[in-house]
């Protein structure tokens, strides 16, 4: 077991508390009163001052002690949560989201940030309050300041530290300079004279520090030598009982007065509540999550991929057996690992709430930058989709939905004339359907022009002037490389990334884009992406002397290939299910499978979107679990297949790729039609 | 080759009349003859899939690359599971042989560069060529091989079909 950076899991936590504070405002935003929000927000900024200055991350810890004692006066209601508080506390939380994650990019905009939230707040309140974090001027009136806390600090200096030209004696001058101390020197490390290098450095040192707050002053006078050293300063422990407060350690208090108890006093005691604050966080993660390095998890999802493997060997070959014990735990097995199958990638699921609320922000950043104003509704927070899938979906949603509020909705003026209401709705929505998910992006703008997609697609070259297109077909021009319809490049949209861009993120995850759009009435994206998980169940199918494997939530049911459609091969593929028309397919034509056709075609009806497409087969095998294998490089181009799977037996079956199906099946479709009325006209 | 070293150990695996030599460091294993999956639309390069210890693994047949005649696998038949950098990623494949010889080591001095004239077969494909019990052996450029058939789609059906 290695050691977690400490450094990386501040950061971690840190963008979870970041993202926290920006929940928390954006809501306030909306019910500037509420004391529940605004302690909430308070608690989290306070928490990434602690820990900030935990793992020396001391200019987030002073840029945030600023931040909290501006936001103090809210707290205590002496000023109100207006919106231009909030638009300034936002640009502060994405300093502090700077400062943490690429301190080096971090200009000096702290300082401007800090002297607008000081200006707006009061003007007069804590004028003295400038860069060095002063306690006292947090609230002067509170508990007298608690002096003469012992810390025991213990370093040892980079064994090259006497190379480099350090002087140990003027650091611990240096120490002795910040409070009254104990100095003692340890010299466990010190070698038989024989080993003794002269050059190196052997000691460490035990500093039994009182101060108040040693922390930043100590780094100080380490600043050179932090790389190759240890150090660790300790509140000594036999006073830390005393004046803590009971609750500081306390995750979630929910009551406003015992929020009330830790914030004044331990602005002063800041850092002996960091170390209290920083259990606080550890239990608070540990009793509700558990942060897992993602590559285990996929070595555990190979493991259980492999058990499932071998269950299907077992099952078999209990199948053939008279064994009635090797049965019974054959069926024992499947249980069990269907179970743990479905345990374990459950742990790998994660709803796509945690990705839609970092849009509130953007929405509300674009209402502000556009002036427009717009509710932002969500649904289906609550659908999960693999880690991994949801990583990438970020980008790609942004521009949508970039594109949605900064092209798709038009200004208040215009809607009203339009007879619509003057706040524009962007509804971005998560739905399960069958193996995919999809995710719309709607907003009730002015629809896409198809006039002017098509005079821009003619004049950046995409489309001959004469070519004849129908809408629908202008309309996937957006997703075209080098297009883009926005009158004006706007600094919100045309940042390089554009719609061809989201159309080979969706692509790369093997999902699709439906366009919908009507004049007047708004435009809706929706993207469908398969569940890739990494096991699904299947339907086993024979193709000639091949098998394949059919994701099972496709599957909408099987029927027979009548006779009819057989000896009409060369006509219209169509079945009639049910009194609707079905495109169907035949595997083997597909395939160029060269045997003889069973006697009694199957065709399994598979489903992606509104599509339907009927896949015909020799022969429908049964159901069983398939572990996702992906293709080699070599086999990617083959886009009727999405991977493979091994079977029961040993052998490699190849898994179909329904989406990609159905989408032939529904060009044939088109085509036929085009014929047919072609032919009519 | 590297000339340096001195020597480069191999393995040579016989495919039709032809010896061929392959680094010995690539290899990762020498299977019988397991169940092959077609892959329908695939070049025929790479037109199956094995099963290596759970892992899906396409198998290539070098015979398609050299023009060479493509008998039904025998008993002597094996497939040698390497890994190859296809386009930079290292990637494992397996590739059919008529007959696996031995590990050897081959004298960097008896390997030359592929003629330019007078082969049968692209130069791009052969890294060298050496000498070797009065024959010769040819040691393929498997990278360059992977990387170019690999990516050449054999003529899609599914337009056919459509």
């Amino acid at each position: 077991m290695s050691l977690p950076d400490p450094t990386e899991t501040f950061r971690q936590e840190a963008r979870e508390l970041l993202d926290q504070l920006e929940s928390g405002l954006l809501d306030l935003e909306r019910n500037p009163s509420n004391a529940d929000l605004i302690n909430s927000t308070f608690r989290a900024l306070h928490t990434i001052k602690g820990s900030g200055a935990m793992f020396g991350f001391t200019e987030v810890a002073s840029f945030v002690h600023e931040f909290e004692t501006t936001f103090d006066r809210v707290r205590k209601g002496l000023s109100p949560a207006t919106p231009d508080l909030i638009a300034i506390a936002l640009d502060a939380k994405d300093h502090v989201h700077t400062l943490i994650e690429t301190p080096q990019a971090a200009g000096s905009e702290g300082e401007s940030i800090l002297q607008r939230l000081r200006a707006l707040v009061s003007g007069k309140a804590t004028p003295a309050v400038m860069a060095e974090p002063a306690p006292e001027a947090v609230a002067p009136t509170a508990t007298p300041p608690a002096t003469g806390k012992r810390w025991r600090l213990r370093f040892t200096l980079p064994k090259d530290a006497l190379l480099y030209g350090t002087n140990p004696l003027l650091l611990l001058e240096e120490i002795r300079a910040i409070g009254p101390c104990e100095i003692t020197v340890l010299t466990d490390r010190i070698p038989p004279l024989d080993d003794l290098d002269p050059e190196t450095t052997y000691l460490a040192w035990q500093v039994d520090l009182t101060a108040d707050d040693p922390a930043a002053a100590i780094d100080d006078v380490f600043l050179f030598l932090r790389d190759g050293m240890d150090l660790s300063l300790v509140p000594l422990t036999e006073e830390s009982t005393v004046a803590e407060p009971a609750n500081v350690a306390d995750p979630l208090p929910a009551s406003a007065d015992s929020v009330a108890d830790v914030s004044p006093p331990m602005a002063k005691r800041r850092g002996k509540a960091e170390a209290q604050q920083l259990t606080g966080v550890a239990e608070k993660s540990t009793s509700s999550s558990l942060r897992v390095p993602a590559e285990r998890l996929d070595e555990l999802m190979d493991r259980v991929g492999e058990l499932v493997i071998a269950q299907a060997r077992l099952t078999q070959i209990a199948a053939q057996s008279s064994d009635g014990n090797l049965k019974t735990i054959a069926e024992e097995l499947e249980r069990l690992s269907s179970g743990l199958r479905d345990t374990t990638m459950g742990i790998r699921m994660v709803p796509i709430g945690t990705l839609f609320s970092r849009f509130r922000r953007l929405v509300h950043d674009l209402s502000r930058d556009l002036d427009k104003q717009i509710e932002f509704v969500t649904t289906g927070e609550e659908t999960e989709l693999d880690k991994t899938m949801i990583e990438k979906l970020a980008d790609p949603l942004v521009h949508l939905i970039r594109n949605s509020v900064d092209h798709g909705l038009e200004p208040a003026a215009s809607r009203v004339a339009a007879g619509k209401p003057p706040t524009g709705t962007v509804r971005l929505s998560a739905v399960y359907a069958g193996a995919e998910v999809a995710i719309s992006v709607a907003a009730d703008g002015a629809g896409l022009d198809a006039a002017r997609i098509r005079a821009k697609a003619e004049e950046n070259g995409i489309i001959a002037h004469d070519a004849k297109l129908t809408d629908q077909e202008l309309y996937q021009l957006i997703f075209a490389p080098g297009f883009s319809t926005a009158k004006e490049i706007t600094a919100l949209s045309g940042r390089g990334v554009g719609m061809d861009v989201v159309k080979r993120t969706i692509d790369g995850l093997r999902g699709t884009i439906d366009l919908r759009t009507k004049p007047g009435e708004g435009t809706t994206l929706t993207l469908r992406l398969p569940l890739t998980l990494a096991i699904i169940d299947g339907m086993l199918v024979r193709v000639g002397d091949g098998r394949y494997t059919i994701p099972l939530a496709a599957v909408e049911e099987c029927v027979e290939l009548p006779a009819e459609a057989i000896s009409t091969s060369r006509g219209r593929n169509f079945l009639d299910i049910r009194g609707a028309l079905v495109p169907f397919v035949r595997l083997r034509d597909i395939f160029n499978t060269p045997s003889e056709p069973d006697q009694y075609q199957k065709v399994v009806i598979v489903s992606s979107g509104d599509g339907r497409v009927g896949l015909v087969v020799d022969q429908i095998i049964g159901n069983n679990q398939t572990v996702i294998k992906q293709l080699s490089k070599l086999h990617t181009q083959l886009k009727a297949f999405s991977g493979a799977t091994i079977l029961g037996d040993g052998t490699v079956a190849l898994i179909l790729d329904t989406v990609h199906l159905v989408g032939m099946g529904q060009a044939y479709e088109d085509k036929f039609k085009a014929e047919t009325t072609g032919r009519a006209a | 080759m590297s000339n340096e070293t001195g020597a480069m150990r191999a393995l040579t695996l016989r495919l039709q009349d032809e010896i061929f030599a392959i680094e010995a460091g690539s290899v990762r294993e020498i299977l019988d003859l397991v169940p092959i999956t077609e892959v329908p639309n695939a070049p025929a390069f790479v037109g199956g899939l094995i099963n290596v210890r759970g892992r899906v693994v396409p198998l290539a047949d070098l015979r398609v690359v050299f023009d060479m005649a493509r008998p039904e696998p025998d008993q002597d038949t094996r497939i040698v599971v390497l890994e190859v950098e296809i386009d930079g990623e290292p990637t494992i494949a397996g590739i059919l042989a008529d007959k696996v010889h031995d590990v050897t080591d081959i004298d960097a001095a008896l390997i030359q560069e592929a003629p330019r004239v007078g082969m049968r077969w692209r130069p791009e494909f052969v890294s060298g060529v050496a000498r070797r019990d009065g024959g010769f052996v040819i040691i393929p450029n498997l990278s360059r091989i992977f990387s170019v058939q690999g990516s050449r789609t054999a003529p899609s059906a599914e337009e056919r079909a459509a």
